[in-house]
């Protein structure tokens, strides 16, 4: 299937069935519902989960194969964002070759910084990355924003004005972000019942995006290619007594996860024509090392999860507050209901990092393989089970 | 004219002469033990041949070129395979994957971007691993991690991947170090099967007089940075400035 091996197929077939039916799936709860706020079935959340899915999948690839953990990755993304905006600016609303110029600028840049920072490797490699991406950000927050030079907008961040160049921006075309005349803000509402569902043009474009992304990695996580960055994580030395060079592998690796990166970045000007320099601080570089490392690094589907994951948690349990709260523990008696209240409140709404960070101790320390982990355990123990009794059934039949 | 010259390497670590005037001939197609005791070079000799080291003075020529200077994956893809004292496999895969990985270096130099084919449809790569893998006797092995594996297999695969590069030169630094005695006469049985069967010269550093005796047609003694003596092992055994240079007596 698709030239993958049985088990990769079924995984990409799921895959894009979940992706094409996310709007359904993840808005199991009817509107107006108690439970409507769990709903994550919206195209500004569902976008997100794509195009983090996509950082989160390049960031594997030079993570998960070859073990140097980037902790700069938030520069490429950034860096995809402007150079996706000014196209916007100079050229045509139009997407394709927006997210066109964020790939090859992302690719431009990640071969500048990973060339020198591959001369190191570990803590090392770590703390150049991190040292770029700062830098970048730095450069993009204030200094390549003067009156006589403005790249980035400085603090208020890059956008399209009305004034701007728009060289083939015609009237009739929508005056937002659009692919080939479509608006991706264009959307199509479904009522069923109670329920709520829209279809939106920008999430599927993300989607399909996504599905190509997820592709060309299980491609190349099967490749020989892929093997070579493994054996890179797995014993440098021999590697070099192999007579491998593996600088040129990490470079590769590198870059690949870069532009997948700017592809991010690009896709997030795309929905939104606004890029900021908040986009490339550390923080947003840290996310993605947690993204990963949630999922499972080194896994195909892991990255992908985790992203979600910390989305979805940013997202909705960051809304749960106090008044929530209080509505659904309401049927408690009351100084029991303030307590209860009281001992989540740190938990939720602007709390949620500490509920994210608790998972995350939990995951690295029970689960050291992520979330795929915990699922192939759920799975082991379930066909254990049934081993089990298959054996049972086989012993008692000799004694009948 | 032999496979590896090496012609008065000096090698200094501060005030301590690591190598002093090293003159060392491998012939073609033999089997050369370089023995000595605690502290003699070998070591550092054995890590200039491989590039890591780069010796004060000098020249080390492996088949008519110089490998002063040269990266070690240079070196390598010239035709000289190296095997560790503790085994160096890629742990975290597969032992046919270990095993693929020298027959594609072997196939596509020392780098190819090859990001889309699918590994196991390689059928050519896959057929030599697996019957280098049968030869091992590793057959049955193939898919588990290679880490799991007891040392003596570790040190087959090894060997085997060395071997899968068809090098000119396999250097061997204490390959039974630490070895169960049966372990140590299996990698014995395999190095002269090797040695037997192939167009390759072997040059093996050994602390195991067992295994040098075994093995070698020609030994060299280094002593404290310096060749002692080289000969047959025949000559050797009797020495008596190897004696003096092992045991501390004057003859």
């Amino acid at each position: 299937m698709f030239g993958l091996n049985k088990k990769d197929g079924l995984l990409f077939l799921v895959v894009i069935a979940i992706t094409l039916l996310a709007p359904f799936l993840l808005n199991p709860f009817p509107e107006g519902s108690g439970m409507a706020q769990f709903n994550a079935g919206y195209p500004d959340l569902l976008q997100r989960f794509a195009i983090y899915g996509i950082f989160a999948i390049g960031f594997n690839i030079l993570f998960g194969l070859t073990g140097y953990l980037s902790f700069g990755h938030a520069a490429f993304l950034g860096v995809g964002s402007y150079a996706a905006v000014w196209m916007f600016k100079l050229f045509t609303y139009n997407v394709v070759p927006a997210i066109a110029f964020a790939v090859i600028i992302a690719a431009i840049f990640s071969v500048l910084i990973g060339y020198i920072s591959l001369r190191r490797s570990g803590i090392y490699f770590a703390i150049l990355t991190l040292a770029f991406a700062q830098m970048s950000f730095a450069l993009a927050y204030s200094v390549l924003s003067n009156p006589k030079f403005n790249l980035t907008n400085g603090e208020t961040g890059l956008q399209v004005y009305s004034n701007d160049l728009q060289m083939f921006h015609r009237t009739g075309l929508p005056d937002m972000p659009h692919i080939f005349g479509l608006s991706v803000r264009a959307s199509y509402e479904l009522e069923l019942g109670g329920w709520s569902f829209t279809f939106n043009v920008g999430y599927y474009l993300c989607a399909l995006i996504m599905l190509i992304a997820f592709y060309f990695a299980i491609r190349l996580f099967r490749s020989p290619f892929g093997m070579m960055l493994r054996a890179i994580k797995s014993n440098n030395t021999r590697m070099t007594y192999t007579g491998l060079n593996a600088k040129p592998y990490a470079l590769a690796a590198f870059v690949i996860s870069g532009m997948y990166a700017g592809l991010a970045g690009g896709l997030l000007a795309a929905m939104d024509p606004l890029a900021g320099a908040e986009r490339m601080f550390w923080t947003a570089s840290g996310e993605v090392v947690l993204m990963t490392i949630l999922g499972g690094a080194g896994t195909l589907i892991g990255p992908v999860l985790g992203a979600g994951l910390i989305k979805y948690m940013e997202n909705i349990v960051s809304k749960i507050n106090d008044n929530v709260l209080h509505q659904w523990f309401a049927f408690l008696p009351d100084g029991m209901e303030d307590a209860v209240v009281a001992l989540i409140h740190p938990f939720v709404g602007k709390g949620w990092h500490l509920t994210l960070g608790m998972i995350f101790v939990l995951v690295v320390i029970f689960l050291p393989g992520g979330l795929v982990e915990g699922g192939q355990r759920i799975a082991r123990l379930f066909r254990g089970k049934k081993a089990r009794e298959a054996e049972k059934s086989s012993q008692s039949n000799p004694a009948e | 004219m032999g496979i590896l010259e090496v012609k008065n390497v000096n090698k200094r670590f501060g005030g301590l002469q690591a190598l002093g005037d090293v003159n060392l001939s491998v012939a073609e197609n033999s089997v050369h033990a370089i023995i000595g005791p605690n502290g003699a070079g070998k070591s550092t000799l054995l890590n200039v041949l491989i590039g890591k080291l780069i010796p004060d003075t000098g020249s080390v020529m492996f088949q008519g070129q110089s490998v002063l200077g040269r990266k070690p994956y240079e070196i390598n893809q010239m035709g000289i395979s190296r095997v560790f004292q503790t085994p160096e496999i890629f742990g975290d895969l597969s032992v046919l994957e270990n095993m693929m990985i020298p027959i594609f270096a072997r196939r596509d130099g020392v780098f190819r971007m090859h990001a889309y084919e699918n590994s196991s449809n390689e059928r050519e790569i896959v057929d030599q691993a697996e019957t280098m893998l049968e030869n091992l006797g590793l057959a049955e092995q193939r898919h588990d991690h290679s880490a799991s594996m007891s040392r003596g297999n570790k040190r087959r695969l090894e060997i085997g991947m060395c071997l899968a590069q068809e090098p000119k030169l396999l250097l061997l630094d204490e390959p039974t170090a630490g070895m169960a005695r049966a372990d140590t006469n299996n990698t014995i049985d395999l190095l002269k099967q090797i040695s037997d069967e192939r167009d390759i010269t072997i040059a093996i550093i050994e602390h195991d007089m067992h295994v040098v005796f075994s093995l070698a047609e020609r030994i060299t003694v280094l002593a404290q940075g310096s060749p002692l003596v080289e000969d047959t092992p025949e000559n050797i055994k009797g020495h008596p400035k190897v004696r003096e240079a092992y045991l501390g007596e004057s003859a």
